[in-house]
């Protein structure tokens, strides 16, 4: 699997399959300056960003994991460096010369005490609840050092007034704290902080053994994106395991998969109707979103998905009658949504206020690591089912659709435009298959490849989706590692709304549509 | 007499039947027409809870919103019939009287200290400012072309037929139903429905109000709405129908169909970007002004 491709490969373990799995002693481990040159490198190249960059504490030392994604090699590439756990290390940030870095270097610095010199933004992403915090210090989950008060950001001047939401807000909307610096209704800078949806998902999964309640919890990491997080984590496993599924399964997969996407979608397009108070279009595309929830409900029992994806196979295998009931209703959305799409992004009014509102250049989506559906609406081709096909998408090319507006226009019609494409997706996988032939129980009980690193990437509705995480000797998951594409998005979010009236900013919020619980975790 | 009494029988379904014109055009069925004011009548069984931070005027403001509405709606004349206290520029007292019961108002959102209350009672003030000009313009063209100063003469002399008054009719039309969708903070420029406090004018300020509070300024919003519509009812019906029933039918029927145009142009629109609402309340006064203009050549007063 291990490509050598040239010289500098003997530093990194440079891999072309998605999920991959790799023994850790497989793995060369660089001294920092020079880890910090590959990345400088690699970063270089504006087909590349990060994926993952997270500690694992191994024995007496912590080890640093490195992925980075080359979206136009359709390659991964992995980077290692080791530091001694005691005395904390203190690393020179890579935050400086590579934004999209931030999150991450956070991250570590939250969960290990590791110091960042230089680092810009340095506050913590999840802990900042004093009593949360201690808990976690309790029971030895997070460092004792790694508590950092959290200082926001604050300008000054004569009319300037901070506006503070959250975290608890109107509806059924999850908490975060939204904090605008505003000269009168503009805003200048925007500064969100999360954190208070942290269930430590991250721990649980070493704690649970049972391959069933393993799925469970991928399932509830963000409660949105059930087949995606349910996706990543079944092919992980799998990955360890040394488990191929059967072709069937992995279209059944990607058909729940864009289920989703279409539902999600739908809805968010309602969901930005109901925001400029245009009742039609939101009626109606919350009809249409009912439509497809109730079918994936009919297939597996469940609206948004859950208990679908199992490792080695599944539940709920397609059947005849569910197929024709699945084209009946596609085709019905179809014309629909088509219609109602059509009504939607041909009205004045609308469009007024969609065009032009939150603007995301291509050259922030690609500084600050955005993925999936932010990144693409502003121009950044990033789509792991056309870079890193998994699934089913490795039997055919998945063309990405990408617009350059980078608006809430762009995001919108984005939306519309993955519906359709998803729509004809499931039918192409549909077709020419004998669902009811390769029925496959799930697997729950195996054993896993010992002392290895497994990576697994799935696009989600919002973007891709990262599980990864690591054996001991014995095969057990000693380190298990989630990325929600909400991690790298909500500073997309930030730069959105600056410059704009803060009366758009629920328009923004919504049009992103980010997770915070994804983010929490 | 007889204008303040049926706008406030028009009351009693107006709010039903934007809501039911509403549900309709969104294929749902609707709750009954009476269901706003169950709600209302609800809220009056409640007691308040009031904010440590806020004062006596947090307490005030809606005691003096709903008693200018219901000062206001005093000068309400009938075709044919003058209103209670009608007298000559009694269309100034009328846009105060309202004017009061919003600075009492947004006196009370400001009272709590919360930003967001700051924010819509800023955007209020600023609405309610630009309309002025738009609603003034209006009546001066008005009271100039019948040559009369107070509501009930303008109005009865005012011809909706003829050569010159069936223009500025309709333009008097357009700008009192754009005027009184912006002073009941109404789309284009404010969504009654929206859940999103950084997006609401008129919704926010009064977030902190309960029970009784929030009971009297509702009533009060929904008497403003049929003042309005009493207005329109005004200029459009004829004086000398002579039939009064038919009138009364007529002034019922007005409401009910500016109740209903309400809830359509609510249903098929999306709201204006907030930065474009002053531009647009500022477009009102410059029709208002063509009007006038226009008014003052047709009667040749500008140029004899």
């Amino acid at each position: 699997m291990i490509e050598k491709r040239d010289d500098r490969d003997i530093m990194m373990v440079v891999m072309k399959s998605n999920p991959f799995v790799v023994q850790v002693k497989d793995i060369p481990v660089l001294d920092y300056p020079s880890f910090m040159d590959k990345i400088n490198l690699l970063m270089a190249d504006e087909g590349c960003h990060i994926v993952t960059y997270h500690a694992v504490p191994l024995g007496a030392a912590l080890r640093f994991f490195c992925c980075i994604a080359s979206d136009s090699d359709h390659l991964l590439i992995l980077l290692s460096h080791e530091q001694q756990a005691s005395p904390l290390p203190v690393l020179d940030s890579l935050t400086v010369s590579h934004p999209s870095f931030h999150m991450f270097e956070r991250e570590i610095r939250e969960q290990y005490g590791v110091e960042f010199t230089g680092h810009p933004w340095m506050k913590p992403v999840r802990l900042h609840n004093l009593d949360a915090g201690c808990r976690m210090q309790d029971a030895g989950i997070i460092h004792p050092a790694s508590r950092i008060p959290y200082p926001f950001y604050s300008i000054e001047g004569e009319g300037i007034h901070e506006v503070g939401v959250g975290p608890i807000h109107a509806g059924i909307i999850e908490p975060g704290y939204f904090r605008f610096s505003c000269n009168g209704e503009k805003v200048l800078h925007l500064e969100i902080q999360l954190g208070f949806q942290h269930r430590g998902i991250e721990s649980i999964f070493l704690e649970k053994h049972s391959g069933i309640q393993r799925a469970v919890l991928a399932e509830s990491i963000s409660g949105d994106t059930a087949v995606g997080h349910s996706i990543a984590h079944a092919q992980l496993l799998e990955t360890l395991a040394g488990i191929t599924p059967a072709k069937v399964v992995q279209s059944e997969r990607i058909i729940a998969l864009e289920l989703e996407r279409i539902a999600v979608h739908i809805g968010d397009t309602a969901a930005l109707c109901t925001d400029i108070a245009y009742q039609f279009g939101q009626v109606v595309n919350e009809a249409l979103r009912t439509i497809i929830i109730n079918t994936t409900q009919s297939w597996c029992g469940n609206r948004f998905g859950k208990g679908l994806v199992r490792t080695g196979g599944s539940h709920y295998p397609l059947s005849g009658g569910f197929i024709k009931i699945l084209l009946s209703n596609l085709k019905e959305v179809e014309e629909r949504y088509g219609q109602i799409t059509h009504e939607m992004f041909t009205n004045p009014s609308v469009l007024s206020r969609f065009e032009g509102i939150g603007k995301v250049s291509a050259r922030q989506a690609g500084m600050i690591g955005a993925v999936g559906m932010a990144a693409r609406s502003s121009g950044v081709n990033r789509d792991i089912r056309w870079s890193h096909p998994f699934q089913a998408f490795t039997d055919s090319v998945y063309e990405p659709v990408t617009l350059h507006q980078g608006d809430v226009w762009a995001r919108a019609m984005l939306r519309k435009q993955e519906v359709e494409k998803s729509i004809l997706l499931i039918r192409d996988l549909l077709t020419g298959k004998d669902f009811e032939r390769d029925l496959a129980q799930p697997l729950y009980e195996f054993k896993l490849q010992p002392a290895s690193f497994a990576l697994s990437l799935a696009e989600g509705w919002r973007g891709e989706i990262m599980h990864s995480a690591v054996t001991d000797q014995n095969g057990n998951i000693i380190h298990y590692k989630v990325k929600d594409p909400s991690f790298h998005n909500w500073m997309a979010l930030a730069l959105a709304v600056r410059n704009q009236e803060i009366s758009d900013f629920p328009l923004c919020n919504k049009s992103f549509n980010l997770s915070y619980c994804g983010n929490d975790l | 007499m007889t204008g303040a009494l049926l706008a406030i029988v028009s009351a009693i379904f107006f709010p039903g039947i934007i809501l039911r014109v509403k549900s309709i055009a969104s294929g749902r069925k609707g709750p009954g027409i009476l269901q706003p004011w169950n709600n209302i009548f609800l809220l009056f069984r409640k007691s308040s809870v009031f904010s440590t931070t806020t004062s006596y005027i947090f307490r005030l403001a809606p005691a003096v919103y709903l008693a200018t509405i219901c000062c206001a709606l005093m000068l309400l004349p009938f075709p044919g019939m003058p209103s209670i206290m009608g007298f000559e520029g009694d269309f100034i007292l009328f846009a105060y009287l309202l004017a009061l019961g919003k600075l009492l108002f947004i006196l009370g959102a400001l009272d709590t200290g919360s930003s967001f209350e700051g924010m819509g009672a800023n955007r209020e003030a600023l609405y309610s400012m630009l309309t002025e000009p738009a609603f003034f313009i209006l009546f001066g063209t008005l009271a100039l072309l019948s040559g009369h100063l107070s509501m009930h003469e303008i109005f009865s002399h005012f011809q909706f037929a003829g050569e010159f008054s069936l223009i500025t009719g309709a333009i008097a039309i357009y700008l009192l139903v754009q005027i009184a969708m912006i002073e009941n903070s109404r789309m284009p420029v404010d969504d009654p429905k929206t859940h999103l406090e950084l997006t609401m004018v008129h919704e926010v300020m009064i977030l902190d109000y309960s029970g009784v509070d929030l009971a009297l300024i509702q009533t009060g919003t929904n008497l403003k709405f049929v003042l309005y519509g009493g207005l329109l009812a005004n200029l459009i019906l004829p004086v000398n129908g002579g039939w009064l029933s038919a009138n009364v039918m007529l002034f019922f029927l007005v409401q009910a169909a500016f109740a209903a145009a309400i809830g359509l142009m609510e249903s098929f629109r999306a709201r204006k970007k907030l930065a474009k609402n002053p531009q647009f309340i500022v477009t009102l006064s410059s029709i208002a002004l063509i009007g006038f203009i226009l008014v003052l050549l047709l009667t040749r007063n500008l140029i004899r």
